[in-house]
């Protein structure tokens, strides 16, 4: 909303400065958005006289000008062909700042003659592009007027917010009775003058009766033999300041009542509506053209302004350009309606069309302007384009229920902590317009017919409190429910907390990436149900919501690549979507690395990132999530987008998996267009088991330290098995083959080569044995070793590599 | 004796003739082992006198003595030689770089977050979360914003598809929806911020489709707006980690709150560069409000009983402003480059008592 300093003044009766008008409104909600003040940027330049022009005396083109400005005499060499003794211009003095050519002005000297200042052209001043010659104003304009004076461009623009609520301040008058309550002057009260018509209206108002709640009340009357044309130069700066384009001297009121008032207002041309005007819905498909030169197909919700040719306006939006005034126009046929918000709105969202009208219908226009609205009309139409008016046609009624809201003179300080005076709650609640009463203790206040939006006593508490001024509320501490800080995060919170250091410890970096990816890219990743598809996306390739987070980090990670950074180590903690049900949005530890491991170095040799990065940062980041990572078992039923024989699953069970890990599937780097191998990682943080901790214990004691005193003995082993074999089933089956005396069982080399026969490979393992009673005697560890042995065979079909 | 004495150096300039450890030893052995010449020799005493015995088994022992000490003397002599030699050959170019050891960096968007977490956690709010897919009722209906309300059409919302029964899901605009079930199914009073990721169809230079938001919500029996005014302040000034940091309240409107209010910090912006802190200036950085009485009905919530504050603010703004991090977009870029400047070290863990 916008409006001009001086136009606030017709309604407005204050001594404020500029600055503190400013200041106030947004103090009280009317959140100031700009201030344009050409005045003060126009400051440095004003009028002066040419007192003598001669000629250069070694340049044809210029002449050497002694200006008369408010400061002395300046001699300024100057170029202009229409600079000359006697003229009145615009003198630039030495240091200010001339915008058109983008120069701030310093002293100087051309072909030997001192030159202090210039003498402006409007191109000059970024004015217009006259440039033809300087500014040449009427001889006898004085010397020292401000150019922004000369122009009519003295008078600042202020831009405020208006939120949504407050329908009634997109009217110049609703801001003046705001800044009235707050002390910035009085309300001059609104000339309303009832002009009674003197014939009947050639065009009558109807309305069918089930447009009732959508349009309760509409109004009009036929105005002959005026003159349209331009409107007013008064009138017409108003509109351009406001960013509008001055039409006609009809269309030009509509608007500007519409601002001036916050009454939206629409004219006919009389001659061109055939029959009576009836509001009423459309029929489905019917079609509109209206005022923007647009056809519009319609739907039986939206309200029309109908005569007997059709659609001539869709009610409280846009009129028709068929019947719309002209220049021409000699009759015209006022509306003045009201219309209710919603329907407006939904109208407006069907149509797509935006409008000064709609925005001020959806914010609910005061429901008694259509009375008053009529007469403001009337005098403006007869007061610029003459003619007579008939009397007034309406159809429906104005709604007359009146709201009356309690207020308990304490609710402020119980609700904002902050006391005012009961005489000073009615004080302002009567300057913003309510009707105040007092009965039993309690302040019972009539909500004025623009404030709709006032429906509570927290809405009275608000009016107030605003007007009073929030800077008012004391600064209060609150209670504290207990003496330190208890902890505030769940588990689930604390894991993902952990998770993320853990994977940065690692050496990846945390990523923040989009939940949506295209669906082809979600296709790839398993798929999503519809549901998951978003209705109105804002492209294609964000349209389907993630069922992993992989393909969000494969894109950052083909970007990186792409400027030359392959080497990727990357993870997110966040969501993916399985359906559009809660329990569908699962929470993951998802994670990438690519090219090389670690960058080249002179003494540790580089090498490709492979699938066992992968899973110890799975185990890294389950750990840190608290997993029983020692007992989890592997599994290969990795999903689809990883390596089949390059993958697994990491599981309390087979059906109870907490991370999959692996190289991703050939088919799907080339569809994300990145060179492998990547490898991948993720976690399914919701599937951890929660410890157990008994009830009344902590869960923080751990267990004794039990260290044995005996020492322990390594022993080596390797074992020759089918290429086949899982080196963990080894591993496992070894474990198991003496629980008590083996507590570690470490695989520290697989070979496969020289020495070993084809489809072979030999695993090596050292075997932990740690006594508890007595020191082992080599007889025992010689049993020991058979019993690993044989456990060994018998689980892998393998034999001992002697 | 001058046979003694020639013994004497003999023995002794061989021992500082001694190149290394191993012909020191092999001198040690010569002169004293078993069968060294000191041995040999003294073994020949027993021939004479017990008189002459005694003079000449001290001359010995004295010469024993000696060379004893010598060879000491030259193998800490030798073993210094032998230090300074290998030191020599040790020699490396310490220029080289060490192995490398990466440690990734969090990315601004949690950090700003376990800092939120340290300030309002030590205040006695907890941390609750929802999901994102959300139904109209709890993203819009509940917060007071019916159908058609202008306010839902600056929301600019992202749908999912529509259902047989007509009804659609939403991406949540805000974390609301995770305050009107922390009030349907709490009994106040409640404390709690709301953190995570809120999404909204807009995509420019200042607006991006998915963003992070907290909001924060009190409910209890007397907690006042002077209240919400002493928490965004104290959060608003550990935050920026500014002592004076001033605070503007100023009247506003959400369906959600009444009486509603913007909030602004002071900076400047003198040189072109924005500082946060008193200054000449303002600048925009949360909502929030008194809760308004519908929405608190609207949870199953008395509000003739209950009354509190809530508020909300852009988790990525925060960062932006208070890491000089200068573009929306680049939050999400995962741009290796961006994500090494602006990250931070696993081990800045944040809290109050340890300093923001």
């Amino acid at each position: 909303m916008k409006f001009t300093l001086n136009w606030l003044k017709d309604h407005l009766d204050t001594d404020a400065s500029l600055e503190a008008i400013v200041e106030k409104l947004s103090l009280i909600g009317l959140e100031v958005e700009g201030v344009e003040n050409k005045a003060d940027e126009l400051k440095a330049f004003k009028t002066a006289k040419v007192i003598e022009a001669v000629q250069h005396p070694n340049a044809d083109r210029l002449r050497v000008c002694q200006v008369q400005s408010d400061e002395g005499i300046s001699q300024v060499v100057c170029g202009a062909p229409n600079a000359r003794t006697g003229m009145v211009g615009v003198f630039a003095p030495v240091g200010s700042y001339v915008p058109g050519i983008d120069l701030t002005l310093k002293a100087g000297n051309l072909r030997g003659e001192d030159s202090n200042g210039m003498l402006v052209s409007e191109r000059e001043m970024g004015l217009s592009d006259e440039h033809d010659g300087i500014i040449d104003l009427p001889e006898d304009t004085e010397v020292g007027v401000p150019l922004a004076e000369i122009l009519g461009l003295d008078d600042p623009i202020i831009e405020i917010a208006i939120t949504p609520n407050r329908g009634d301040c997109l009217g110049v008058r609703g801001v003046a009775r705001d800044l009235a309550a707050v002390g910035m002057g009085t309300l001059k009260p609104l000339k309303l003058e009832t002009i009674e018509g003197s014939f009947d209206s050639a065009i009558k108002w109807k309305a069918d009766a089930a447009v009732a709640d959508d349009v309760p009340y509409v109004a009009g009357r036929y105005f002959k033999n005026l003159k349209n044309g331009p409107s007013p130069k008064w009138l017409q700066e108003r509109l351009l300041a406001l960013g509008l384009r001055p039409i006609s001297a009809l269309v030009d009121i509509t608007n500007y009542v519409s601002f001036d008032l916050g009454r939206p207002l629409h004219v006919f041309d009389a001659d061109k509506v055939k029959g009576d005007l009836t509001m009423r819905y459309a029929q489905n498909d019917e079609e509109f053209l209206a005022l923007d030169e647009e056809t519009y197909k319609l739907s039986e919700s939206m309200v029309v302004i109908s005569d007997d040719n059709g659609v001539q306006g869709l009610g409280g939006v846009m009129g028709g350009l068929n019947s719309g005034c002209s220049h021409e126009t000699t009759n015209m046929f006022l509306e003045v309606a009201l219309f209710d918000p919603t329907s407006i709105a939904i109208t407006g969202r069907k149509s797509g069309i935006l409008s000064d009208a709609r925005y001020r219908f959806e914010r609910t226009v005061d429901s008694q302007s259509a009375d008053w609205g009529v007469d403001v009309a009337t005098r403006m139409v007869l007061d610029l384009c003459g003619g007579e008016v008939s009397k007034v046609t309406s159809a429906g009624s104005i709604p007359s229920e009146k709201r009356v809201i309690e207020l308990r003179p304490n609710r402020i300080k119980d609700l904002c902590g902050v006391a005012v005076e009961k005489d000073k709650q009615i004080e302002i609640l009567s300057i913003l317009g309510f009707d105040v009463t007092e009965k039993d203790g309690l302040i019972l206040a009539t909500v004025p017919s623009w404030r709709p939006d006032v429906e509570l006593e927290a809405c009275l508490v608000e009016e107030i409190l605003r007007i009073y001024g929030y800077e008012n509320i004391p600064e209060t501490q609150m209670e504290m429910p207990s003496y330190l800080p208890q902890g505030v995060l769940t588990l689930a919170q604390r894991r993902v907390s952990n998770t993320r250091s853990a994977l940065c410890w690692r050496g990846l970096d945390e990523a923040v990436t989009f939940s949506f990816v295209s669906y082809a890219q979600a296709e790839l990743f398993g798929g999503v149900p519809d549901s998951l598809r978003v209705a109105n996306p804002i492209s294609t390739d964000l349209d389907t919501m993630r069922p992993s987070i992989l393909p969000t980090l494969l894109s950052a990670a083909a970007r990186n690549t792409d400027r030359g950074f392959a080497d990727n180590a990357l993870f997110e903690v966040g969501p993916q979507y399985q359906d559009d049900t809660a329990k569908g949005q699962k929470q993951m530890a998802t994670g990438l690395r690519s090219g090389n491991v670690a960058e080249r170095h002179w003494e540790s040799p580089s090498r490709p990132v492979d699938l066992f990065d992968a899973k110890g940062d799975a185990l890294a980041a389950l750990s840190a999530a608290g997993a029983p990572v020692e007992n989890l078992q592997v599994f290969t039923s990795a999903p689809s987008y990883f390596h089949p024989g390059r993958s697994g699953v990491l599981g309390l069970g087979p059906k109870n998996v907490l991370a999959a890990f692996g190289e991703l599937h050939p088919r799907v780097l080339e569809a994300m267009d990145i060179k492998g191998p990547v490898v991948a990682f993720e976690v399914f943080l919701e599937n951890i088991p929660q410890p157990k901790i008994k009830k009344g214990e902590s869960g923080k004691i751990k267990p004794a330290l039990d260290l044995s005193p005996f020492q322990s003995v390594d022993r080596d082993f390797a074992f020759l098995v089918d290429d086949s074999v899982e080196a963990g089933k080894l591993i496992r089956a070894v474990k198991g083959a003496d629980k008590n005396l083996i507590t570690d069982v470490v695989l520290f080399d697989v070979y496969k080569g020289k020495g070993v026969e084809d489809g072979k490979k030999s695993l090596a393992i050292t075997v932990t044995l740690q006594p508890r009673d007595k020191t082992l005697t080599d007889e025992e560890i010689d049993a020991v070793s058979q019993k690993v042995i044989a456990q060994a065979m018998k689980a892998t079909g393998g034999t001992l590599r002697s | 004796m001058d046979n003694l004495e020639e013994l004497r150096s003999d023995l002794l300039q061989r021992v500082e003739a001694a190149a290394d450890l191993d012909a020191l030893d092999a001198v040690r052995v010569q002169a004293l082992g078993k069968k060294g010449e000191i041995t040999q020799r003294m073994k020949t005493l027993g021939n004479l006198a017990p008189e002459e015995r005694k003079e000449a088994g001290q001359a010995f022992n004295l010469i024993k003595q000696a060379v004893a000490e010598a060879i000491e003397t030259r193998k800490a002599n030798l073993h210094a030689i032998a230090l300074e030699a290998r030191l020599a050959e040790e020699k490396v170019d310490v220029s080289l770089p060490p192995r490398p050891a990466t440690i990734g960096k969090m990315h601004p968007i949690s950090q700003t977050l376990e800092e939120l977490v340290a300030i309002f956690g030590e205040m006695g709010f907890s941390v609750a979360e929802g999901h994102h897919i959300e139904d109209d009722f709890h993203n819009f209906t509940a917060l007071n914003i019916p159908p058609e309300h202008p306010a839902r059409q600056e929301l600019d919302t992202f749908y999912m598809p529509e259902r047989e029964d007509g009804t659609r899901s939403v991406l949540r605009t805000h974390t609301s929806p995770v305050q009107i079930r922390a009030m349907q199914n709490t009994t106040p009073p409640i404390r709690i911020i709301a953190p995570g990721r809120t999404f909204r169809a807009d995509h420019d230079a200042t607006h991006s489709p998915m963003f992070h938001q907290v909001e924060g919500l009190v409910i209890d029996e007397k907690t006042n707006m002077g209240h919400l005014k002493g928490v965004l302040i104290e959060f608003c000034r550990a935050f920026f980690g500014v002592k004076d940091l001033p605070l503007r309240f100023r009247p506003s409107y959400f369906p959600f709150t009444e009486p509603s209010a913007e909030v602004d910090i002071g900076c400047s912006r003198s040189g072109g560069q924005l500082k946060i802190g008193a200054g000449e200036d303002w600048l925009e950085i949360l909502g929030s409000g008194m809760v308004h009485p519908k929405v608190l009905e609207n949870c199953g919530i008395d509000s003739s009983k209950y009354q509190g504050f809530a508020f909300g603010i852009g988790i990525e703004r925060l960062a932006m402003l208070k890491y000089g991090i200068p573009d929306l977009r680049t939050f999400y870029e995962t741009d290796l480059r961006w994500m090494k400047h602006y990250g931070f070290l696993p081990m800045e863990m944040p809290s109050m008592v340890r300093g923001l």
